[in-house]
């Protein structure tokens, strides 16, 4: 039983990383229809971003997490504007590719800048050093911590997307562009906001990480990025609840796996996971099972 | 009010509008009728801006837009209601409405134009939380009208109002574009109804494949022995 719960908890702070990167695919897809394969980079550059304040500048987790946030957010947008907008009327399979291309560029600049080696978050100190044990569970600050900043991110998100203007705006344009722009809506700053969003969340997730793995290295975005899609998937893409139930049940699963003694599969089990969504229920667990609309 | 002169509009190669000219004039009724291709729809996507034209000029009060985005055209005042009523259809009836004031900041004046829409149509007051997907046909095009004009239009292009909707609600909708013109905002529709059209219209013009071909007046059109061979049955 104790193993059980000691389970559940790992399982929401990895799930935890995993819906943070989910909801910037799920958006981005929502509203332009792109698998932004650049996205698990971004996460990884937030990753760098938190490593430099906290190691190099010795700024403490939330200052150093805003500026995450910060730096993502306009790297989200800027890779928009770039290599994106010009390819708004391409077909999907060219943005694709595009998306793929802006990835190995971000890995492999970071590479060059970086260099390949690992590197290591400093140590936390004072209450972030702490663990409380709760029978024979063992819950770490860290871990508390990064349940905290996702639930308190995705309410904002949430409230974003429900209550503001631009969050009905993203809404409107995800389900008709063009009669968004019969509304007088910008469409194109809509889709860079979208960008904003999803990465400032990928920024977040990429310092918890750090901080709770300790390493980082320019490729760390890939798996995690991967896993994250597939939770994305696997709640609907497009689909925000979705992505969050998605990276939860993804996060339980694989940590339950290697729990059980297989952890050599655990990447294997995510992905036979993908392939019986995408057999069984195409849409996803939230998804409506609509036919393509024409 | 509007002015549309010479317009030329391509689809890659295809030229769909060949040099399309036509006024409407401040409260009337003017009605654009055509078969299916003929350009009715991309006339009205390029009034509001959602396609470019290749050359020509749109005039709205004297000011050219021709080269206005579609933001910008809303907010001096072009509706556009389009083929299909493309009501947002996982948001609720009233994000829709909403979503129709989008570049308003007038917050009593839009709580005043959402009551005049529900008062226009009482059904959507009744479901005002209701996904719009789930309403009928209909009402979705009560909706898609209704949004329309939460934008305080000057013009309102109407694109094909009475498509798929049953006979009745078909005159249910003419009455209320009669109602909604007769309020003081200028109307240009795009019917393949063209009987309806003409009924309700002061004039009109027939389009055939980008060529305006006729023009007239409403009553004269319907008299005309061309028009009702092709469009009006005999």
């Amino acid at each position: 039983m104790e193993q059980l719960l000691q389970q559940i908890v790992n399982g929401i702070s990895l799930g935890s990383i995993y819906a943070l990167i989910a909801l910037g695919y799920t958006m981005v897809y929502g509203i332009i229809k792109l698998i932004n394969f650049a996205h698990c980079d971004v996460y990884m550059i937030g990753a760098y971003v938190g490593y430099v304040c906290m190691a190099k500048l010795g700024l403490g987790f939330f200052p150093s997490l805003l500026a995450s946030m910060l730096v993502c957010t306009l790297l989200g947008v800027v890779i928009e504007k770039i290599a994106y907008k010009p390819l708004r009327n391409a077909t999907r399979i060219t943005a694709l590719i595009t998306a793929i291309g802006v990835s190995l560029f971000l890995e492999y600049t970071t590479m060059f800048f970086a260099s390949a080696d690992v590197r290591t978050y400093p140590p936390m100190t004072g209450f972030m050093a702490k663990t409380f044990k709760m029978g024979d569970v063992v819950i770490s600050a860290q871990q508390i911590l990064i349940a905290l900043i996702t639930v308190i991110l995705m309410v904002l998100l949430q409230l974003i997307v429900k209550k503001t203007r631009i969050g009905k705006a993203m809404r409107a344009v995800s389900l008709d562009k063009d009669a968004a722009e019969l509304m007088g809506i910008d469409v194109d700053s809509t889709i860079s906001f979208t960008f904003a969003l999803g990465s400032a969340l990928a920024g977040a997730a990429g310092i918890l990480v750090g901080v709770y793995y300790n390493s980082i290295n320019p490729l760390m975005g890939v798996l995690p990025g991967l896993k994250a899609f597939v939770a994305a998937v696997f709640g609907g893409i497009g689909i925000i609840p979705g992505a969050m139930l998605g990276g939860y049940v993804i996060g339980i699963i694989e940590v339950f796996v290697a729990g059980l003694g297989y952890s050599m599969y655990r990447d294997a089990v995510v992905f036979a996971i993908l392939i019986l969504i995408l057999i069984v229920r195409p849409a996803g667990l939230l998804g409506k099972n609509t036919g393509e609309k024409v | 009010m509007l002015e549309v002169r010479n317009l030329h509009v391509h689809f890659g190669v295809i030229h769909a509008l060949k040099g399309i000219s036509l006024t409407v004039n401040d409260g009337e009724i003017v009605t654009l009728i055509g078969a299916n291709g003929a350009g009715k729809t991309t006339t009205l996507r390029t009034i509001s801006g959602l396609k470019k034209p290749t050359s020509g000029e749109i005039i709205l009060d004297g000011v050219d837009i021709t080269n206005a985005s579609a933001q910008e055209r809303v907010r001096i005042g072009i509706s556009h209601v389009p083929e299909g009523r493309r009501v947002f259809s996982n948001m609720t009836v009233l994000e829709n409405l909403e979503l129709g004031a989008y570049l308003r900041k007038d917050k009593e004046e839009i709580a005043k134009d959402l009551k005049k829409v529900f008062d226009l149509f009482p059904v959507l007051a009744d479901r005002r939380k209701q996904l719009a997907g789930t309403l009928s046909g209909g009402e979705q095009q009560m909706l898609a009208i209704g949004r329309a004009l939460m934008s305080r239009p000057k013009i309102l292009l109407l694109d094909e109002p009475s498509m798929g909707l049953a006979p009745l609600l078909v005159q249910e909708i003419f009455n209320i574009i009669k109602d909604v013109n007769s309020n003081g905002t200028t109307v240009l529709l795009v019917e393949q109804n063209a009987r309806m059209a003409l009924q309700i219209a002061h004039r009109a013009y027939v389009i055939e494949t980008g060529r305006i071909v006729l023009s007239g007046t409403g009553a004269e059109l319907m008299e005309s022995e061309e028009i009702k061979k092709a469009y009006l049955g005999g």
